[in-house]
């Protein structure tokens, strides 16, 4: 099993960059806008898949399968021991040895934070792996209780890329389950850490990951009367901080385009409250629409090409929708109640929004085309900020009631509604790219400090995302390449 | 000289209510019919009209005589405070005017006439018990309501403008229901020229 070839993965870094090709070392010495074009040219890139896997372990005898439906009172135990280095060197990043420690780090902390994983103290491990291409002694392994273990290895190449390989093992079986090389700039280490928790997550899960995702948010600042609010954007594990806005302007409620570098939200820009679009690759935003109101409550169609939102006139708010290409706008609620908070389901097909049209606020569902409106919340309490899970199975809200603001989910016909989440006030969830995770913001309400939390779908792994100031507001990205 | 005028406009009212008064008292007219001018320097006047007399009016004796206070004041957001209050309240997610939120309206209507050159903008609020998008909703809700009724009283579509703040620009902080009812409101504030 030791001659196994591992599957490699091209890191194309130089296929398609911010509009004009700019190589990656020039990008990095520019601002922060020329730097996010790097980045997201990076990913806008994609790996490139080689051939080279014809030895591949075949999955059909692995015994290994983690449930991500069940609570995991008992997360799957992993050893993540630190990637060998190939030789002594730097790498520009940091020291090759001590890379491949802090990439084994992220690997297990993303493996960790899901949940679904334990990943065991490096002190237990009775030996540490030689090499990324000799069996481990497996004898060892299950002499501590892993299940499973990652065997990686790190060098740079002539180029100046970092290589970083890595197995998956099934410890009792003593099999391989996967084995990958990727290949970047020393600089894009993280990523290449969050793609191999992926990896480990989705052979060990049959569920795509959701660690090489960003995560776009409102940084809060300065006096709880008069917040200074910032557009922000970092990794989902709360690392690669970045401001896109001064504070100067309110800005709230911002999302990601599913398939573009784009975000859209609302910004108050001249005291007008509008939505605008924001060009992560050049940095630069527009307003969506000439409207003579205030429009708000954007959110991306499934195929990036439309976007949805609240339109108020003389003081009453509908749902619109907008042709990004044509800027053709089509009016889809006609009502005297409040219709905001929108969200298309994954096929496109329905629009779930937040409506007081009964009395209180609670959750429609209606076709595309505004057709066929009918209510699914019945629950307790007062319903609002509906999104559709992109796995099209279930909605995640937020309810109100009881004196708390809660997050929970129901299927789309209104049916198996469970609360996830019991503080004070939990408010606008969005949901990762595998339907399995949702973001939310929480308000104290004893220091007004506002946080964002992961929870998954069972309600019991909660977790904080550090972020360095207060945050609201956050919008999970979609996988940032395949 | 304008920040001047501010600041002595409430005594200046006080000034002008304890003279009116002695008036009242002296010669039975309610000078109700004040004419808009400016606010005079209340100094000269003092020891007269912060000690009304009642004694007896000798006929040739020293009779007073000065300029009244416009009750109105100048064009600004603390004359407007002072005359009628910049702000209404709501009840709980609702945008229906009180009758004391009308009563507050008419008194703004009324200084809006009185100071045509004035434009507005009206601010909607939200308290924190509602999400942040279902506030811009509501808050848009309160200020149009408020801008509905102003219109009705004769002000000028022109005028007024409105803007939804949603619960993101509390005037209160913390939790409680007197502080979610201070902040459930819709406020006047007066626009720069141009704007």
């Amino acid at each position: 099993m030791g001659n196994d070839a591992i599957k490699e993965r091209e890191k194309a870094m130089t296929g398609r960059s911010a509009g004009s090709g700019t190589p990656l070392k020039r990008c990095r010495m520019a601002g922060p806008a020329a730097f996010l074009a790097l980045c997201f040219a990076a990913m806008a890139s994609g790996l490139i898949g080689i051939a080279g896997g014809l030895f591949a372990v075949s999955p059909a005898h692995a015994q290994l399968k983690v449930d991500v439906t069940q609570g995991m009172l008992q997360p799957l135990p992993i050893a993540v021991p630190p990637f060998i280095a190939r030789r002594d060197g730097e790498t520009g990043v940091g020291e090759l040895g001590e890379l491949g420690r802090r990439i084994a780090d992220v690997v297990a902390a993303d493996l960790r934070r899901s949940g679904l994983f334990r990943p065991l103290d490096e002190k237990a491990f009775i030996t540490l792996p030689v090499s990324v291409d000799v069996r481990p002694r497996f004898a060892n392994w299950r002499a501590i209780a892993a299940q499973a273990l990652v065997v990686g290895e790190i060098d740079m190449r002539p180029d100046g890329r970092l290589m970083v390989e890595f197995r998956l093992w099934d410890v009792p079986v003593e099999q391989q389950l996967t084995g990958l090389r990727y290949t970047a700039q020393p600089a894009d280490w993280r990523r290449m850490a969050h793609k191999i928790a992926d990896d480990i997550y989705e052979r060990l899960t049959g569920e795509k990951g959701y660690f090489d995702t960003r995560i776009v948010y409102i940084a809060e600042t300065g006096s709880k009367l008069a917040r200074e609010k910032r557009l922000a954007i970092m990794d989902q594990d709360g690392f690669n901080q970045m401001y896109l806005t001064d504070g100067k302007d309110l800005v709230l409620t911002p999302r990601f385009s599913p398939n573009r570098q784009e975000i859209t939200y609302l910004a108050y820009y001249g005291d007008k409250p509008r939505v605008y679009l924001y060009d992560l690759d050049t940095g630069k935003h527009e307003v969506l629409g000439d409207f003579p109101n205030m429009t708000f409550a954007p959110r991306f169609s499934p195929d990036g090409k439309r976007v949805i939102m609240s339109l108020a006139e003389e003081g009453n708010s509908d749902i619109y929708e907008m042709d990004l290409q044509t800027r053709r706008v089509r009016r889809l609620t006609s009502h005297p109640a409040i219709d905001t908070s929108p969200s298309y389901s994954p096929d496109g097909r329905f629009i779930v929004f937040n409506s007081d049209r009964g009395g209180s606020q609670q959750l429609y569902v209606m076709r595309a085309d505004g057709s066929d409106v009918h209510r699914i919340s019945f629950g307790r309490g007062r319903y609002a900020t509906p999104v559709w899970s992109p796995r099209g199975d279930l909605i995640a809200f937020t309810r109100i009631g009881e004196k708390k603001f809660r997050i929970g989910v129901m299927k789309p016909d209104g049916s198996g509604e469970r609360l996830l989440t019991d503080a004070y006030q939990d408010e606008a969830p969005s949901w990762a790219p595998n339907g399995r995770v949702l973001i939310f913001f929480r308000l104290d309400p004893a220091t007004g400090s506002t946080s964002l939390w992961t929870v998954d779908l069972t309600g019991y792994n909660e977790r904080r995302v550090p972020t360095p100031t207060d945050a609201s507001d956050p919008a999970w990205s979609p996988l940032l390449d395949d | 000289m304008t920040a001047t005028r501010f600041r002595l406009f409430p005594i200046a009212i006080l000034f002008a209510t304890l003279l009116l008064a002695a008036c009242a008292g002296r010669n039975g007219q309610p000078g109700t019919e004040a004419a808009p001018s400016a606010p005079q320097e209340t100094g000269a006047s003092t020891g007269e009209s912060a000690a009304p007399t009642h004694a007896p009016a000798v006929p040739g004796g020293d009779v007073g005589r000065e300029q009244l206070s416009d009750p109105y004041g100048p064009p600004t957001e603390a004359a407007l405070i002072a005359f009628a209050g910049d702000r209404v309240y709501f009840a709980f997610d609702s945008a229906e005017l009180s009758p004391e939120a009308r009563a507050t309206l008419e008194k703004q209507a009324d200084w809006l006439r009185h100071h045509p050159e004035v434009r507005v903008v009206i601010e909607g609020h939200a308290d924190e018990r509602g999400t942040r998008e279902y506030n811009l909703a509501l808050g848009e809700r309160r200020a149009n309501a408020v801008k509905n009724y102003l219109i009705a009283l004769g002000i000028s579509p022109d005028r007024l403008k409105t803007i939804s703040y949603g619960k993101e620009r509390p005037a209160v902080l913390g939790t409680g229901e007197e502080v979610w009812r201070l902040n459930r409101r819709a406020v006047l504030r007066i626009r720069e020229a141009g704007v």
